[in-house]
C-alpha cells in the first residue's frame, strides 16, 4: 500500500449524483443522431397504426402482440404459441448481433440505438428548448426557486410528462387493437391494465430519461460490463488520440501553438458536450456510451485553430501505439472485417437462413395424433381391438374450414380392415372454426381376425386433407395401433 | 498512459493491488442508498400489512390488509360457480338423451364430466376409463348393467350393492360355491373347463362336456342359456374375450370357489346434513361424459 493512499476507511461511502448539462453540438456525428433518433421513434410511434388485411375473423393490426388469445402477428406472419421458436430464434439472432456490433464497433448499440440513449437525447432537446444551452442551464440550475425557475421547469417537465404518456402509450397499442384501444382509452372504457401499464412506462420514461440518465447506463444496465468482454485490440471505439493531442495547453485567441505543444488545447469542448459527463481523454471509460458527440466537438475546435481532424476520433485500441510509432492511420475495415466478427456474422446469418428456411417448410396443415396411453387399446365384446386418438388441428385460416379424416397402414388389406370413426361426428370430416385449434377423439376400430388386432404395435398413418375450393392440400401423421399382441 | 483528471474526482483505491491490478473504492451514488432504505421501509410496511409473522401454533400474523390466498382461491371458485350456474341448471332440466344434441351442454358436459371422473372414478376406472381388475372398461361395447345413458346415470346416482343407498342397484353376487359346499372341487375344475372352452380357449374336451352339465344346473338363472351373460342379474358374458377379473384358470377357479360381488358406490349418498358426494349437475355431467367415450349404447 503506498504511503499517500487515503485508508479506505476515510473514503466517502456515496455521493450525490453530478448534475450534467450537455452542451450543444453540430456535426457528422450529431446529425447521424437525429436520423436515426427520428427513424426509431417513427417506427416505434407509427408501427402500431399499420394495417394489414388478414380476413374478417382476424386482426388487421400488422403488428400485434395477442397475448390474451395467445397469437403473435408479424405482417404476413402468425405465429402460434407452440411456434414460439420463431421468437427464440429472433432473440439468439438479436444477441449474436449483439456480439458482432460489439466486438466489431464497440457500444454502437449504447451510442445510437439504445431507448434509454434515444429518449435521454429526446429529453435533453427538450430540455435545451426551454431552459436554454448549457450555460443557461447551469445558472438555472444554480439559482433560487423564482418565478423564471418555477415556469421553465414546469414546461420541461411537462413537456417530458407529454412525451413519457405517448411512449407508454404507444406500448399498450403493440398488445390490442389500436384504434379500439385509443378511442377506449379516452373514453375511460379501457382494461385497468391498460392504464396502468400506460402509468408505469409513462413513470419511467419520465424519470429515466428526465433524471436517471447516465446513472441507468453506469448502474442498472448490465451491458457495460459485458461489453469488456466482448471487446478487443481491434474493436473500433471513440478514444482520444493521445500521441497527438499531449502535451495539451492553453491557446489564446490568435496565438500559434507552440513548438512541442499537443494539439489539445484543453478549452473543454469534448467534456461539455458528453452526455455522460466523462472527459475522454482519460481514456476508456465504463461510462463512454460511444456516442460521437466529442468527435464533433473537437472536430469543430481542430477546424478552428487549422489542425487536422481526428484527434479524438474513432479507432481501434491497438491504433494508439501503432501511430505512436509514426505509422499512417490503418483503415478501419481492416479492423472491422477479422475473424472473429466474420464467425460471429456467419453465426447470425446462419440462424436467420434457417428462420426464413423453417419459415417456408412451415406445413399449411398443422396437427398432430397421439395414441391413447391408459389404455392402450379396447377390447370390444366380439373381440375387435379399438384404439383410440386424439387429433390436435389447427385452422391458421381466417375462415371456417373442413377437413377430411382417413388412416392407413403399409398394407391394403390392412387398411380395409381399419375401421375410422369420429366422436360425435357423422361421417369422416370436421370442420374447424377460424384461428383455433380443435380437439376431436378419434376411434379406429381392427377386427378380431386381422394382424392389426393381433400385433402388438403397427405403425400407421392417420390422414388429414384440407377440402376447399382450391387445391386440396393433405399431409399425415405417423402413429402406431395396439394390438393384443405380447 | 498518463492519468490526468480534469473534471472528476480522483477514483479512490482501497490500496489493494493484485498482479497490478487496483482495487477501486468507488462510493455508491446516494439514490442507491435511498433505494436501499426504501426497500426496508416497503419490508416493514408490507409486513404489517400482509401476513407475515409466524406466531406459534397459530400459523403466522393476519396482516392489516386481511389478504388470505386461502379466501382468494374460494372467491374464484365461488365465481367460477356462478358462472357454470345457468348451464348447470339447464343440464340438470334437460333430458338425458337430449344433452348430446345441444352443443353447450356437450362442451359443458365433456369438460366438467371429464373433471369429476378424473377425480372421483379414475382411482377404480382408471384416468383414461379403460378399467381394472374388477373395475370394469367404459370404453367397450360390453356394459354390466347396460350402456343406456338413463342407466350410466342411475348406477352413477346410486352405486350397486351399495348397502348406504336404498336405491342402490342390488344385483344378486356370485355366489361362492366351494365356502358356501354348492359345488364340489372337481365340479369347479369341469366348469371351468367348460367356461374356457365356450370362450374360446384351449380345454380339456371331457371335463369340458361334464362341466356343460352342472353349468346348466346352476349358472344359467344368471349367465343365461347360451352363457351370453344377463344384463338384469349384473352376470357377464361368458363367451367373449373380456373379463372383468380374468379369463384363466387360476381366477376362473377363484372366482366360482368363493363368488365375486363388486360395489360402485353410490355417488348422490350424503352423510347426515351434509351436501351429497355429486351433485345432480355433477353426476350427469360424468354419466354423459362416460356414455360418450365410444362405448355409449
Ligand atoms: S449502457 Fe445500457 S442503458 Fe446505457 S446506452 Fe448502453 S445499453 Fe443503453
Ligand atoms: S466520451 Fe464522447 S463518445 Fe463517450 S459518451 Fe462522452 S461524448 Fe459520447
Amino acid at each position: 500500500m503506498s504511503a499517500n493512499q487515503p485508508s479506505p476507511d476515510d473514503a466517502p461511502l456515496y455521493f450525490a449524483r453530478e448534475p450534467i448539462f450537455p452542451r450543444r453540438i453540430s456535426g457528422k456525428f450529431r446529425s447521424l443522431k437525429w436520423v436515426l433518433m427520428a427513424l426509431m421513434l417513427g417506427i416505434y410511434y407509427i408501427t402500431p397504426w399499420i394495417r394489414w388485411d388478414r380476413g374478417a375473423a382476424l386482426p388487421d393490426q400488422a403488428v400485434l402482440l395477442d397475448l390474451g388469445n395467445r397469437r403473435f402477428f408479424f405482417f404476413g406472419l402468425e405465429i402460434w404459441p407452440h411456434e414460439f421458436y420463431f421468437v427464440a430464434g429472433l432473440l439468439i439472432m438479436a444477441g449474436l448481433g449483439l456480439f458482432l456490433f460489439t466486438s466489431a464497433l464497440g457500444r454502437v448499440w449504447c451510442g445510437y440505438a439504445c431507448p434509454q440513449t434515444v429518449w435521454t437525447d429526446l429529453y435533453i432537446l427538450v430540455e435545451r428548448w426551454v431552459e436554454g444551452d448549457r450555460n443557461n442551464r447551469i445558472r438555472l440550475h444554480r439559482q433560487a426557486w423564482n418565478a423564471e425557475k418555477i415556469r421553465k421547469r414546469l414546461i420541461k417537465w411537462g413537456l417530458w410528462l407529454f412525451i413519457g404518456l405517448a411512449t407508454g402509450g404507444a406500448w399498450v397499442f403493440y398488445f390490442t387493437d389500436a384504434p379500439t384501444l385509443l378511442s377506449d382509452l379516452l373514453t375511460g372504457d379501457a382494461s385497468p391494465i391498460a392504464y396502468t401499464t400506460i402509468a408505469i412506462a409513462t413513470a419511467t420514461t419520465f424519470a429515466f430519461g428526465g433524471f436517471a440518465r447516465e446513472q441507468m447506463c453506469i448502474y442498472a444496465c448490465p451491458w457495460p460490463r459485458i461489453q469488456a468482454a466482448m471487446m478487443d485490440e481491434d474493436t473500433i471505439t471513440i478514444a482520444y488520440r493521445e500521441w497527438r493531442g499531449e502535451p495539451r495547453g492553453k491557446l489564446q485567441k490568435g496565438e500559434k501553438l507552440a513548438e512541442g505543444q499537443g494539439d489539445c488545447i484543453d478549452c473543454m469542448a469534448c467534456v461539455n458536450v458528453c452526455p455522460m459527463g466523462i472527459d475522454i481523454r482519460n481514456g476508456q471509460q465504463l461510462e463512454c456510451i460511444t456516442c460521437g458527440l466529442c468527435i464533433d466537438a473537437c472536430n469543430e475546435m481542430m477546424d478552428k485553430i487549422g489542425k487536422p481532424r481526428g484527434l479524438v476520433g474513432y479507432m481501434a485500441l491497438k491504433d494508439e501505439a501503432h501511430e505512436r510509432a509514426g505509422n499512417k492511420v490503418t483503415n478501419i475495415w481492416t479492423h472491422v472485417l477479422r475473424p472473429r466478427t466474420l464467425l460471429y456474422f456467419t453465426l447470425w446469418a446462419g440462424f436467420g437462413v434457417a428462420l426464413v428456411v423453417a419459415l417456408f417448410l412451415r406445413s399449411p396443415l398443422d396437427f398432430n395424433v397421439t395414441p391413447s396411453r391408459d389404455p392402450l387399446f379396447v377390447t370390444q365384446s366380439d373381440g375387435t381391438i379399438r384404439n383410440i386418438y386424439t387429433l390436435r388441428i389447427r385452422n391458421k385460416h381466417g375462415s371456417e374450414e373442413t377437413f377430411r379424416i382417413s388412416a392407413t397402414t403399409a398394407d391394403d388389406a390392412e387398411t380395409r380392415a381399419l375401421k375410422l370413426t369420429l366422436e360425435g361426428v357423422e361421417g369422416d370430416t370436421i370442420t374447424v372454426p377460424a384461428d383455433q385449434l380443435y380437439n376431436q377423439r378419434l376411434y379406429l376400430d381392427a377386427g378380431p381376425a386381422s394382424d392389426l388386432a393381433a400385433a402388438k404395435r403397427t405403425g400407421i398413418m392417420i390422414w388429414v386433407e384440407q377440402v376447399g375450393e382450391d387445391e386440396p392440400v393433405s399431409d399425415k401423421a405417423d402413429t402406431v395401433f395396439n394390438g393384443k399382441g405380447k | 498512459m498518463s492519468k490526468k483528471p480534469t473534471t472528476k474526482k480522483e477514483v479512490q483505491t482501497t490500496g489493494h493491488q493484485w498482479d497490478g491490478i487496483e482495487e477501486l473504492n468507488t462510493p455508491l451514488p446516494r439514490w442507491w442508498l435511498w433505494t436501499f432504505y426504501a426497500t426496508i421501509i416497503w419490508g416493514v410496511a408490507y409486513s404489517i400489512a400482509m401476513p407475515a409473522w409466524p406466531i406459534f401454533a397459530s400459523g403466522a400474523t393476519p396482516g392489516l390488509l386481511g389478504s388470505s390466498t386461502r379466501a382468494d382461491v374460494e372467491k374464484d371458485i365461488a365465481k367460477f360457480a356462478e358462472m357454470n350456474k345457468a348451464v348447470e341448471e339447464k343440464l340438470v332440466a334437460t333430458d338425458l338423451t337430449a344433452i348430446a344434441a345441444d352443443p353447450e351442454l356437450v362442451t359443458y358436459t365433456r369438460n366438467a364430466g371429464a373433471a369429476v371422473f378424473r377425480t372421483w372414478c379414475a382411482q377404480c376406472h382408471g384416468a383414461g376409463a379403460g378399467g381394472n381388475t374388477g373395475f370394469p372398461s367404459l370404453l367397450d361395447g360390453d356394459w354390466l348393467h347396460g350402456g343406456a345413458i338413463e342407466t350410466i346415470y342411475t348406477n352413477v346416482k346410486h352405486g350397486i350393492r351399495d348397502p348406504l343407498d336404498p336405491d342402490t342397484l342390488l344385483v344378486a353376487n356370485m355366489p361362492a360355491h366351494l365356502t358356501d359346499e354348492l359345488l364340489e372341487p372337481a365340479q369347479i375344475d369341469e366348469v371351468v373347463q367348460y367356461v374356457l372352452q365356450i370362450s374360446g380357449q384351449p380345454a380339456d374336451e371331457v371335463k369340458a362336456t361334464a362341466g356343460q352339465q352342472i353349468f346348466a344346473e346352476n349358472c344359467v338363472s344368471c349367465h343365461g342359456e347360451d352363457a351370453k351373460g344377463l344384463v338384469e342379474m349384473g352376470a357377464p358374458n361368458l363367451t367373449d374375450g373380456i373379463w372383468l377379473y380374468g379369463g384363466d384358470v387360476a381366477t376362473l377357479t377363484s372366482t366360482i370357489q368363493y363368488g365375486r360381488g363388486g360395489v360402485m358406490p353410490s355417488w348422490s349418498w350424503a352423510a347426515d346434513g351434509a351436501k351429497p358426494r355429486l351433485s345432480e349437475a355433477q353426476i350427469r355431467a360424468v354419466a354423459s361424459y362416460v356414455h360418450s367415450l365410444g362405448g355409449g349404447q
